[in-house]
């Protein structure tokens, strides 16, 4: 038998680098409350290719951790509610699945990666069997076995000691050592795609560096595709091929990494540019966007961003964006460049 | 409900609850204490204005209960016989519910039975709340062997079932009153309190703005009563309205095994206990008792969970 | 962990010398001569009862009195009951009865009460879990006479399907079913509404949420990851619980004639028998100790943050 991590992709049904894994496509999300009702996801659409990595990006609210969780069919039904779309996975629309083939797909060929590794870890279990669980519930190891893949699975992200630390308990481990926990639970059964929500909020600056590293370089290996959630422009830069943007519910705007930094398309996306301090604007009051995150029981018409955008016209009032092919100057097409602005032209080139 | 969509949202997506937060903020402009905003959210509850209902109408029957019946409770009418069945169509009479063993209107002593248990419990409440919570306070507050004295004094005393120690103090006393009910239980039952008020006074007193009250010269009295009481009051008040109940309870059950109240003490506990030797041949002496001691426990239990609630949300 | 338990023991000394000490005074403090009711309404012979005052030790000071019985006590001296029993015997002959009383009505507050609970956790806001509420609520509301009387009326002298009373000559342990499931009935409310709170409470946690994710069949995700961290709480409960069950089993002894520790004790209590009432409370008192260190241990293995401390 073949260990689960070492590097037998070819034995394993894998998708070759580069052909599409995951295909949001129109999804509508909300939540039903006593409140009224709360459209969380508007109508996403997003693709993510093996080995390949998204970053969604937006705010609190935007809608960017509902989408992963209906991705991961985790979402508290009631009160979430999918009115509408597919999500495709490797060609299969993953809605129209019975809830025991959605069950074989988490964790074995979709893994999450969540925020908070001491809340999302079990306080009352060890850590070695929380991570055997795995192997033991999809593989059908033995106890004994899936405790020696847990101390590989703890090796292979880098825990000093595993074979001594791999019955200590979550409290027990630093922020840093128990997130590589929550990466090496996802790794486990090398699955095709890994969607990670926030994976380096809550840790340190200097340990977010190091976790960050490892997660992309264990990516590159397995040749995963991976969903990066988040809303630190920062984190992004170095690791993303593209970059999803969203608010309130919607994608405004998509666009290679380097394309999206170098020139946004949405005044949203500039706005969030321009409020990254920077070294050479010492002194300088430091740009925020006015206004806040908008109220999803009562989206503005129109444009959703229209009551904080500078350049809202009466037709931003009244009339939702589609989102639209970005072009270059000259109009030919710039590749993977969307935007959700009725005024991109203006943005980009004005 | 706003908790189940904090629910679905990880931490960093919180922004419906936030955004329901800030809305009502704004609609409520004074600053609320919290227990004004406890009586708000209180006022709301269905649970509450049920239980606070009952209550009001017990202490009626306890204040004043030749309102609700001209008939007297402790006279046994030969007229009316042993064990007459209820006339359920004559109201508020004496034969409402029917008669007793001794011909007494079950109406009536059903009325009048409210004296002995809401005194009872009010008292017993505030006699454990009183000795407990100050004994709490001071363990608490002073720690080292002040602490370890009082606390394996409560032990000792906790140790002790509250029932089985009542019957003991109560069988010293030879005639006994709802006072002597009260004594016993006072004894036994402060334990609890002082447990409760010690732990809330521990977390309470390294709070900032205690360390700030000190750093600013307040005397030890004043910080006691005007910075750490308030502050860890809740949990005190939380327990003690729950217990209420519980004594009821406690009384109605020492009266039934004789050890309690005594004649002519009109208690619920001695006509259950009356009632269950004729409990075949007239199940409503036993039913009217034993219904109406139920509601009453009933009543401050719901009383206890909605201030619970409303006092403490993150025990809910 | 082993020195933690021994720190524990060696502080319950204390506390177990003082709650003896105050039952001690407690019961001897009681009025009235025990000694000459054992001559009922007949006036004792004064040289007759100096005598049976002597050879009961009850002619010394109460101080002396109180340093003999402990003296006693280590011995493994319970004392005589007025009658000349040992007292040692009464209890060694009540206690099996309660105990088995005690762990039958265990056993059912546990397994139903948890099993009530962990359906109504899971369905919070539907209509079983609404319905729990409103009848565990009603439960601990009802006094335990008068739940006793009901389940005696209904379920053996209406439905016939057990014997009312204990018999006491003969008690088999299915005359036991229904006294237990009277006196497991309120502790049984509360096990139900701790669960289905702490149940509901944890469904919310972040660790659930990752369960799912892992791809873990339900039962797994509720068998281990949920019912592991939601019985903390109920475990407290339950352990404190069993000494309540104990001691606290007076009036439901008495209804259903069960000759144990709830019977003997209102008796002796009845007829002043100092020796008697408190050697049943020094046993009460044990139990109660040594279920709370259970308590504490158990607590620690369910949840590995907790230190020993």
């Amino acid at each position: 038998m073949t260990t689960a991590l070492e590097k037998t992709t070819a034995a394993k049904d894998r998708p070759v680098p580069g052909t599409p894994l995951l295909e949001v496509r129109d999804l509508h999300v909300e939540f039903k409350t006593r409140d009224g009702v709360a459209k969380a996801v508007n109508g996403v659409n997003y693709s993510v290719a093996a080995g390949e990595t998204l970053a969604v990006l937006g705010e609190s609210g935007s809608g960017k951790s509902v989408t992963a969780q209906t991705i991961m069919g985790i979402l508290d039904m009631p009160p979430g509610r999918i009115t509408s779309g597919e999500i495709l996975f490797r060609g299969q629309d993953m809605l129209k699945m019975s809830g025991e083939e959605r069950r074989k797909i988490r964790g074995r060929k979709i893994a999450m990666i969540f925020q908070d590794a001491l809340s999302s870890l079990n306080p009352v279990l060890s850590v070695g069997y929380q991570l055997g669980e795995m192997f033991r519930v999809h593989q059908g190891l033995s106890k004994k076995e899936a405790k020696a893949k847990a101390i590989e699975l703890m090796d292979r992200v880098r825990i000093p000691a595993a074979a001594q630390r791999v019955n200590d308990y979550p409290h027990q481990f630093s922020g840093g050592m128990r997130q590589r926990i929550m990466i090496a639970m996802a790794l486990a059964l090398e699955p095709d795609l890994i969607i990670a929500d926030e994976p380096t909020t809550a840790l340190d600056v200097t340990v977010q560096a190091q976790v960050m590293d490892l997660l992309a370089e264990l990516q590159a290996e397995y040749h995963m595709g991976l969903i990066l959630i988040t809303h630190d422009l920062g984190v992004v830069a170095d690791v993303a091929d593209k970059i999803a943007v969203m608010y309130a519910g919607r994608i405004v705007e998509t666009a290679p990494v380097h394309d999206l930094y170098a020139n946004p398309a949405h005044p949203y996306t500039e706005g969030l540019l321009r409020s990254i301090p920077r070294l050479d604007q010492k002194g300088e009051e430091l740009y925020a966007i006015k206004g806040l995150p908008p109220n999803l029981y009562k989206v503005p018409a129109g444009c959703a961003f229209n009551p904080r955008c500078d350049a809202a016209t009466d037709l931003c009032r009244t009339e939702s964006p589609a989102l639209h092919q970005v072009t270059d100057r000259d109009g030919a097409e710039l590749a993977g460049r969307k935007s959700a602005c009725h005024f991109w032209k203006e943005t980009l080139h004005g | 409900m706003p908790d189940m969509i904090e629910k679905t949202a990880p931490a960093g997506e919180n922004a419906i609850p936030a955004q329901r937060g800030t809305a009502a903020e704004a609609k409520a402009e004074k600053p609320r204490s919290l227990g004004l905003d406890a009586w708000h959210d209180l006022r709301k509850r269905p649970v509450f204005v049920i239980s606070a209902v009952l209550i009001v109408l017990l202490v009626l029957f306890a204040i004043a209960p030749s309102l609700f019946t001209s008939v007297d409770p402790r006279a046994g009418d030969l007229r009316n016989h042993y064990l007459t069945k209820p006339n359920y169509l004559h109201f508020f009479q004496g034969d409402w519910f029917g008669y007793d063993g001794q011909g007494r209107s079950i109406y009536a002593r059903m009325i009048y039975g409210a004296r002995a248990s809401v005194v009872v419990g009010i008292c017993v409440t505030a006699g454990v709340t009183v000795l407990g919570g100050l004994l709490g306070m001071i363990a608490g507050y002073y720690g080292g062997w002040v602490d370890t004295i009082v606390s394996r004094f409560t032990d000792m005393v906790f140790g002790i079932p509250l029932l089985l120690g009542a019957l003991v103090i109560l069988n010293a006393f030879q005639v006994r009153t709802v006072w002597s009910v009260v004594f016993a239980l006072v004894v036994l039952g402060w334990t609890q309190m002082t447990r409760v008020m010690r732990g809330s006074v521990i977390t309470v007193k390294q709070s900032d703005y205690v360390t700030a009250a000190k750093a600013l010269g307040a005397g030890t009295g004043r910080i006691m009563f005007k910075h750490i009481l308030p502050n860890a009051i809740a949990p005190v008040i939380v327990v003690a309205t729950i217990a209420l109940g519980g004594y009821i309870a406690t009384e109605a059950t020492l009266s039934f095994l004789g050890i309690g109240l005594q004649d002519p003490t009109i208690s619920w506990g001695i006509d259950i206990n009356s009632a269950q030797k004729v409990i075949r041949q007239a199940p409503f002496a036993l039913f009217f008792p034993a219904g109406m001691l139920s509601v009453t426990v009933l009543a401050f239990i719901m009383l206890g969970d909605a201030v619970r609630d409303a006092l403490d949300p993150k025990l809910r | 962990m082993g020195r933690y338990v021994a720190r524990r023991l060696l502080q319950m000394i204390p506390v177990f010398l003082g709650t003896v000490t105050i039952i001690f005074f407690m019961t001897r403090m009681l009025p009235g001569d025990p000694a000459a009711a054992m001559w009922g309404d007949k006036a004792a012979d004064p040289a007759q009862l100096a005598a049976f005052k002597h050879q009961m030790g009850l002619d010394v000071s109460k101080w002396q009195q109180y340093l003999n019985y402990m003296g006693d006590l280590f011995t493994g001296d319970f004392g005589t009951t007025m009658g000349g029993r040992k007292v040692t015997d009464v209890i060694g002959e009540a206690f099996p009865v309660t105990i088995q009383l005690a762990l039958l009505a265990f056993a059912f507050e546990l397994v139903v009460g948890v099993a009530i609970g962990l359906f109504a956790g899971l369905r919070r806001g539907k209509a079983f879990d609404k319905s729990t509420l409103v009848l565990t609520l009603l439960l601990i509301s009802i006094p335990v006479p008068v739940l006793g009387f009901i389940f005696q009326n209904v379920f053996a002298i209406q439905l016939g399907w057990v014997k009312p009373t204990v018999q006491a000559q003969h008690m088999t342990f299915d005359q036991l079913i229904l006294p237990a499931v009277v006196l497991g009935s309120i502790s049984l409310a509360y096990v139900a509404r701790l669960t289905r709170t702490s149940i509901a409470e944890n469904l919310k946690a972040d660790y659930m949420r990752t369960a799912v994710a892992k791809g873990l069949p339900r039962r797994k995700v509720i068998g281990t990851h949920l019912l592991r961290n939601s019985m903390i709480p109920v475990v407290t409960f339950l352990g404190t619980d069993l000494g309540a069950l104990m001691g606290g089993a007076i009036v439901t002894e008495g209804i259903f004639n069960v000759q144990g520790v709830g019977n003997a004790l209102y008796h002796a209590i009845g007829r002043s028998e100092g020796a008697t009432v408190s050697g049943f409370v020094v046993v009460l008192v044990l139990v109660f100790l040594f279920a709370s260190l259970l308590v504490d241990l158990l607590y620690a293995v369910l949840d590995p943050r907790i230190r020993y401390a």
